[in-house]
């Protein structure tokens, strides 16, 4: 079942609160190197998965390995290969930066001739040499962000886990943990597995994300086959006397809706067949494609089950839906 | 060896925060002078007991009130800890529950203890006690012994409650019984039953007995039964405050 470069793999994982099956029966396996994505809404299970794997929270049944260690069993040897971020700001905002990467240091028994270095390399990492001797009470949510990733890797763990890296942050601020992050993955190999609830940083920043919702796994695969599952990208026409029957014709087309003006459809494999489209449409006047998100591939496999995964045509309710969701 | 350096760390970072945190020391200071002063001078002005002034009585108890409420607080303040993730990035670090609850209590004496000193600075010069340098160390050891146990239960305490708001609970139903139960502002010779029975389950009375042998030379317990008390009550909170944190790195 495994493979030898899977760094967690965690088998029917579950964990139950009371009534509540909080998570219900995960099978993850995650590579060496890549960078995992726990993508769901707020309450699917993505921070209890990790406490497990974290050794933080006992599963209720199943089993999980980080770094060929058992969660249950070995925790020690589970901490010692793992650096965390959590959702909730961590870091002592009565100590400095540099004081809490210290106090990190000697948690983790970082040898003494090594640790003013390792404190150094990792304040530069982060940008935070400047501010190093200030409280962390004095720091933007952004600062604190990167000081608990710098916290997070400075014992050079196995494994990272980001829970919720950019939650709460300004878009500025997001886009520097994210190039952080990225950067990270590149430099040193490192295996991160992140939960998020945001659509863009999973698709921007994993290689293969699983969609889990109510505990369970409804999606995985890379970001790009996700979307090909849902498939269908949106088009928007404005067309002066649309050729309907044309359009219709069209194998690649479904959903075809007319609105004055403007018709919408949605397009399997959209640059092979944009040409096609133009050509068959009529005197066109605008064009817009929207291409399919993440958003859209959640809505798909959450807002329908997993029963009909294919279902056609959902596109257009899909995107109401979105629309009225982002109310 | 990384065990020691992890109870340094935690030790480290309790002490950085309390020299931070002025407001705490500031009032952790002043209140057992005002009981000292306000209380001892008001009811002083027309009792005394076991021969001596009654702000010299209370003495003693006022230095074990300190000890209690430093303490208690101190345990329980981890509940503010538990609200951020701080404490998740302790309980996530690979060291044993046993260093975090050490380091954690020698962060509790490093606030307790300080105290102890000023307030018995303050009865050596303004109240007229007289302790020679042996006696002092004498307090200080029983000090260290009260607090040890005193701020485990803190912790334990601490380590069980989900929200700051059953604080109150523990003051009404922990702290006072603990402290107007110990002996600290009466004499406990001649109590009614019950009272005395009370007071015989009361484990800050031992101490409250051993630090009036040790300053106003009266005590009512044999010195072995009350340090054995003192003793097996410090074990059983450093094991209970173990216990508790092992149990809040499993479901926090």
């Amino acid at each position: 079942m495994a493979s030898a470069d899977s760094v967690i793999i965690t088998n029917q994982l579950t964990r139950k609160f009371g009534e509540l099956t909080a998570v219900n029966g995960l099978n993850l396996e995650i590579k060496k190197g890549e960078i995992f994505g726990l993508l769901g809404p707020n309450g699917a299970g993505k921070t209890t998965t990790i406490s497990m794997l974290t050794g933080m929270l006992r599963p209720t049944s199943g089993s999980a390995s980080v770094h060929g260690f058992d969660v249950l069993h070995e925790t020690p040897k589970v901490r010692k290969s793992i650096g965390i971020v959590f959702q909730e700001p961590s870091v002592d905002d009565l100590l400095t930066g540099r004081e809490n990467l210290q106090m990190h240091a000697l948690l983790y028994g970082i040898p003494a001739s090594e640790r003013k270095s390792a404190i150094d390399k990792m304040l530069k990492l982060v940008e935070l040499e400047e501010r190093a001797d200030s409280l962390v009470r004095t720091y933007s949510g952004g600062m604190r962000r990167r000081l608990e990733i710098a916290r997070g890797i400075m014992h050079r763990p196995k494994v990272l886990f980001l829970d919720e890296p950019t939650l709460g942050l300004d878009p500025q601020s997001r886009q520097h943990i994210w190039d952080h992050i990225k950067q990270l993955r590149d430099e040193t190999g490192l295996t991160i597995v992140l939960t998020t609830h945001y659509m863009d940083e999973a698709d921007l920043l994993c290689d293969r994300i699983m969609i889990v919702d109510k505990g369970k796994q409804i999606a995985l695969g890379t970001p790009e086959q996700l979307k090909q599952n849902v498939g269908h990208d949106l088009v928007t026409l404005k067309i002066k006397n649309p050729n309907l029957p044309a359009l219709q014709k069209l194998g690649f087309i479904s959903g075809l809706k007319q609105r004055d003006g403007t018709v919408t459809m949605s397009v399997t494999d959209i640059a092979k067949n944009m040409q096609k489209l133009l050509n068959a449409a009529g005197e066109i006047e605008s064009v817009e494609v929207h291409r399919v998100t993440l958003n859209d591939v959640f809505l798909h496999y959450a807002g329908h089950g997993l029963e009909d995964e294919h279902g056609e045509g959902g596109y257009f309710e899909r995107e109401m839906q979105s629309q009225s969701n982002r109310k | 060896m990384g065990e020691l350096e992890a109870i340094y760390a935690i030790w480290l970072r309790e002490f950085k925060v309390y020299l931070r945190e002025r407001e705490r020391v500031i009032s952790s200071l002043i209140s057992p002078l005002l009981w000292l002063f306000a209380f001892g001078t008001g009811l002083g002005s027309s009792v005394s007991f076991s021969g001596v002034n009654y702000q010299q009585f209370i003495f003693p108890g006022i230095i074990t009130m300190s000890i209690l409420f430093t303490s208690i607080f101190y345990g329980t303040y981890i509940i503010w800890d538990k609200r951020l993730d701080f404490l998740k990035a302790v309980l996530v670090a690979p060291i044993s529950r046993s260093s975090m609850v050490a380091g954690k209590v020698l962060g509790g004496l490093t606030d307790v203890m300080p105290q102890v000193l000023i307030i018995l600075i303050a009865g050596i010069l303004l109240l007229g006690i007289k302790l020679s340098m042996l006696s002092i160390l004498y307090v200080f050891g029983i000090s260290l012994l009260i607090a040890i146990g005193l701020i485990c239960l803190g912790l334990t305490l601490g380590a069980n409650m989900s929200s700051p708001e059953g604080f109150s609970l523990v003051m009404t139903f922990l702290l006072w019984p603990l402290f107007l139960f110990s002996g600290a502002l009466y004499p406990v010779d001649n109590l009614p039953p019950w009272l005395a029975w009370v007071t015989h389950m009361d484990p800050v009375a031992y101490g409250v007995d051993m630090l009036q042998g040790a300053i106003i030379g009266v005590q009512h317990n044999p010195v072995y039964l009350d340090l054995a008390v003192l003793i097996l009550f410090a074990i059983a909170m450093a094991i209970t405050a173990t216990i508790s944190f092992g149990r809040m790195q499993q479901t926090k």
